[in-house]
């Protein structure tokens, strides 16, 4: 396993430090990681273990349960396709596909430009405006999967414009 | 405490308060089939569902395993409803299962099996995908095939309770959940201990030994002269595989049936055990005249070496540099041995027969690449003899074969006991530093099953502390105060696996559905019980210590010259790796 940067290690510490009087503090810390980071690799795994105690097996276990959480780096943009039932009938396999069609990527992976990561969700609470998409916090409503090229264009111009 | 009164199928009875519905069925004589439960709600997932019954007023039906008992409560198993569910789980649990059953060597210990044939679980009922299987076999212990797996999660809790590094744990989500090292690695690229412990609670062929049969048949195939050597432990358990009750003696039968295979020679590891103590107690007289590193711990449990390379490297210079016996006697043998019989070495092929399933992983170490050529554990003998068409209730007692290394001690059967090492140990320092024998012979203090036992012993005015500990998860206190430099002992031993030896990895598995015939209590008396019998063993020898054993007496005068000599240390002694890499890449 690779070695941490001694910054990593000391921002992690200090996650888990966070959390030290929480009576189940894993959830919590991964969850900060994930969100400072964008993924949890075995070996900050096996540092919170060390730190928690918690065993590192029962910390990949949970890292691997839930979606939200990930072991590889997710791109810039976390394109989420909702396929949860209310979507699902409203036709979003399509618009997955169309996306995963458009980046060349399959779900779950991200582009080479480490731009784009296309994820599949389950319900994000906006059934009423299926199919749902979201991009990092914004949540598209009723998309087609004609409308798919118009979300990533304006996503690659708002990069160009901020370079 | 305090009893409650319950129905099991119309029938009143009384129990205590603290069971669980499954343990109360159990007691009053009803066995509801289960998986998942093992070892007093040890693991109490309640994930495999085959133990449902009928509780009224509940609401569904309740999975017995976690299911509390209380006053009035009605219970029934064989209602039309829960047999019909239980049959349907166990159905389910099949058709996510690789079922070769005729090819897998848990066929005959086989709990999934076992249960499906009481539910009458019918076959092709739930056709359809399966999870993709990983099958490791890179580790030289263990093998693990997740085709077989029912995730109940006995083995995780297992590694968890005993060794306390959590090694399994569940991986994935919902259909593609899978039980395993840390990013379904194989046990050989994760700091497991190969102990076998995981091996000894899984109810299938999901977690299994490394089978070494091949190479000991390929070994007797090339006609080469077959040394088998068995150590204490296997005696204690091995009887059980042929149907005798747990805590039964095997030596006699288990010997003769030896001879009946072919094997060469059939010798016991106690010679390599007394070989041990005269080295072991030599180097903590070293230690203690020129105030060497103490405590001094002991080499002889492979799982507790690879503990202590993987987690507390620091510590070797505590740990004795002593072989483990079988290492010892497989290097006598191929050098002592081979030497005055004039036998080429490479002629010798060196079986160890042994309780472990660590000792796999330990006679593949580069530091003793060719002591021993192959290692095979209570489970694998029972095989051979069971294939060789040996009817073990008709074998007599035999004597294990007296040739230049025949002869041992009771000091050495005591080995395969928490405790064991310690008190043969003793019995040798406490002559060689007071120069007469220790008149009561046994150390008491340091028997009996305890996690952490201590003592103290008087060598004429000298007192020293001693310490004995089984299991990893026990050991860490123990190990931590050493590091911290507060340890008040002198000599600690050290057994990976809970209560020692005669709970190895590789005993017959001790699985009380499929042992009708044992008491209730059975997972909790058997340890005891095959304690007991090398405890018998040790009184029944004439010779009660390890310097008294006239075959080692012979190999010093003749060979070794005395313990600590520079032939004993490169003979018998080896050494550790502080910097072993816990999580190693594939190297293919």
């Amino acid at each position: 396993m690779a070695h941490l940067q001694p910054a990593a290690v000391k921002q992690i510490t200090e996650i888990c430090e966070r959390y030290k009087d929480e009576p189940t503090p894993l959830m919590m810390i991964l969850s900060d990681i994930q969100r400072e980071y964008g993924y949890i690799p075995p070996e900050v795994q096996e540092l919170v273990s060390s730190l928690t105690g918690v065993p590192v097996s029962e910390i990949y276990g949970v890292v691997t349960f839930y979606s939200f959480f990930s072991l590889t780096p997710k791109g810039k943009y976390d394109i989420g396709v909702c396929l949860g039932t209310a979507c699902y009938v409203k036709g979003s396999q399509l618009v997955l596909d169309k996306f995963s069609e458009l980046l060349g990527i399959e779900p779950g992976e991200t582009t080479p430009d480490g731009l784009f990561t296309l994820d599949v969700l389950r319900c994000v609470g906006a059934c009423a405006l299926a199919p749902a998409v979201r991009v990092n916090d914004k949540v598209h409503p009723l998309v087609k999967p004609s409308q798919c090229q118009q979300i990533i264009d304006e996503i690659k111009k708002q990069e160009e414009a901020s370079a | 405490m305090a009893l409650v009164n319950i129905t099991i199928e119309g029938q009143h009875y009384q129990v205590d308060d603290s069971l669980t519905v499954l343990e109360a069925c159990r007691q009053c004589g009803y066995n509801v089939p289960s998986l998942c439960s093992f070892n007093h709600g040890q693991c109490s997932l309640a994930s495999c569902r085959v133990c449902l019954v009928e509780i009224k007023g509940a609401k569904g039906l309740c999975a017995s395993c976690v299911y509390p008992v209380n006053e009035g409560m009605e219970i029934t198993i064989s209602s039309p409803k829960a047999t019909e569910a239980r049959r349907a789980s166990v159905e389910l649990i099949l058709s996510n299962h690789q079922k070769n059953c005729l090819q897998c060597d848990k066929n005959g210990h086989c709990e999934l099996l076992e249960v499906a044939k009481l539910v009458g679980a019918r076959d092709g009922m739930y056709e359809g995908e399966k999870t993709p299987v990983t099958i490791d076999t890179l580790a030289p212990g263990l093998t693990r095939n997740t085709g077989k797996c029912i995730l109940c999660g006995r083995c995780i809790e297992r590694c968890k309770n005993a060794q306390g590094i959590s090694i399994l744990g569940f991986e994935n989500r919902g259909f593609n959940t899978i039980v395993s090292p840390l990013e379904n690695r194989s046990f050989a690229q994760s700091p497991c201990l190969q102990c076998g412990q995981c091996v000894n609670v899984c109810p299938t062929g999901a977690l299994m030994e490394h089978s070494e049969i091949d190479k000991v048949d390929a070994a007797f195939k090339a006609g080469k002269k077959v040394i088998v050597q068995t150590a204490p432990a296997v005696r204690s358990a091995i009887a059980e595989e042929f149907g005798e009750p747990i805590g039964t003696c095997g030596t006699g039968k288990m010997v003769a049936a030896l001879h009946r295979l072919g094997f060469y020679r059939v010798f016991d590891t106690n010679f390599g055990a007394d070989l041990t103590i005269m080295e072991e107690a030599n180097e903590l007289i070293e230690r203690i005249k020129h105030k060497g590193v103490l405590p001094q711990i002991t080499s002889c449990s492979p799982g507790w070496i690879n503990y202590l390379e993987y987690y507390y490297p620091e510590l070797i210079p505590h740990v004795s540099t002593c072989k483990s016996p079988h290492m010892m006697e497989g290097a006598i043998i191929k050098s002592y041995y081979a030497e005055k019989h004039d036998i080429p070495v490479e002629d010798i092929f060196v079986v160890s027969v042994m309780p472990c399933t660590a000792k796999k992983y330990e006679r593949q170490r580069s530091q003793m690449p060719n002591d021993v050529d192959a290692v095979l554990t209570t489970r694998e003998l029972a095989k051979l003899i069971k294939r060789a068409g040996i009817q073990w209730s008709k074998l007599p007692e035999e004597e294990f074969d007296s040739d230049l290394i025949g002869e041992y001690s009771g000091a050495g059967v005591i080995f395969g006991v928490t405790g064991g090492v310690m008190e043969a140990a003793l019995r040798t320092a406490y002559f060689w530093m007071t120069g007469k024998e220790y008149q009561a012979i046994n150390f008491t203090d340091v028997r009996g099953l305890d996690g952490v036992k201590e003592a103290e012993v008087d060598f004429d005015g000298t007192k020293v502390k001693v310490a004995v500990t089984s299991g990893m998860r026990n050991a860490k206190p123990l190990l931590e105060q050493i590091k911290a430099g507060t340890s008040p002992y002198t000599f600690v031993e050290v057994m990976c696996c809970p209560g020692g030896c005669i709970n190895g990895g590789g005993q017959p598995y001790v699985h009380p559905s499929l042992l009708p015939n044992e008491d209730l209590d059975i997972i909790d008396t058997y340890c005891q019980k095959r304690a007991s019998v090398l405890y018998s063993e040790d009184e029944r020898c004439v010779v009660r210590q390890s310097h008294n054993n006239p075959d080692i007496t012979t190999l010093y005068s003749e060979y070794l010259k005395k313990p600590g000599s520079e032939k004993a240390e490169e003979l018998l002694h080896t050494s550790y790796v502080s910097d072993r890499e816990r999580f190693p890449e594939a190297s293919k």
